[in-house]
């Protein structure tokens, strides 16, 4: 089975890209590859932890948890992004990494496809 | 031993959102990738500006003194400095009436030898078809 990379700028609840990407993410795992997922700029606000459900918004914060269940899926946030945005290591859900930019370039040398949504 | 090779696209606007910046900030990371690989493994990033987004290489940017923050072009300059490969999407800048003389196109004030090019569109698609990967930022 492959590996798909998938990078994010895309903001959490401002726009449905972020849930674009994590239900691609869902379909790849679900057909046995792995997937590494990378978020920077305001998509980092995905791993923030303490999100509540609404029916207005989407909440991407139950399917990311099954997705890191598998042993497939790895999410990893850009530490300066987080940081830039107020919150820290301890704010971070259970299962995320965070790191710097290089870790997705890392990630991209060995993927089978890359998957970049660059906009806001 | 293998090199892969991601192509950085920007199309966005400077400062409107923070697309640009991340291109090349994701860019110049390229520089530290060898901690996470293989010896003798490397990840070669270039950028390329098409669209909206040749206004990123706009010379003598002010955003420092309107919102407090780095520019665009410092760090456009960085990645020439790095000796990173930069396109410039020829047509792009005709659009807006843009020279050579209004765009950022070497480092040589802080020891670069890398000059940006401008090329047309042709030229960057065959940048792209080169490339490992496509980042669209």
């Amino acid at each position: 089975m492959g590996k798909l990379t998938i990078g994010t700028f895309s903001s959490l609840v401002g726009s449905l890209s972020l849930d674009f990407s994590v239900k691609l993410a869902e379909a790849a795992v679900k057909k046995g590859h792995k997937v590494d997922f990378w978020m920077s700029g305001n998509a980092t606000m995905l791993a923030k932890k303490g999100q509540k459900a609404f029916k207005d918004y989407s909440f991407l914060a139950k399917p990311i948890q099954e997705l890191i269940a598998t042993g497939n899926f790895q999410i990893c946030a850009c530490e300066a992004c987080a940081e830039a945005r107020g919150y820290h290591k301890e704010d971070c859900p259970d299962g995320f990494i965070r790191k710097s930019m290089d870790w997705y370039l890392a990630s991209t040398f060995d993927a089978d496809r890359v998957l970049h949504i660059g906009g806001d | 031993m293998a090199t892969k090779k991601l192509a950085f696209i920007v199309r966005s606007l400077p400062y409107k959102t923070e697309a640009s910046r991340l291109a090349l900030t994701h860019a110049i990371a390229s520089q530290t990738v060898e901690i996470y690989l293989n010896d003798g493994d490397l990840v070669e990033a270039s950028v390329s500006y098409v669209g909206d987004g040749v206004l990123n290489c706009l010379k003598g940017q002010q955003g420092m003194k309107h919102y407090g923050i780095t520019t665009i072009e410092g760090h456009a300059k960085n990645s020439l400095l790095l000796d990173m490969r930069v396109l410039i999407c020829k047509e792009d800048l005709d659009k807006f009436g843009l020279t050579e003389d209004n765009i950022l196109m070497d480092a040589e004030d802080i020891g670069g030898e890398t000059k940006a090019n401008v090329v047309s569109y042709g030229e960057i698609q065959k940048e792209m078809d080169a490339a490992t990967h496509i980042l669209v930022c």
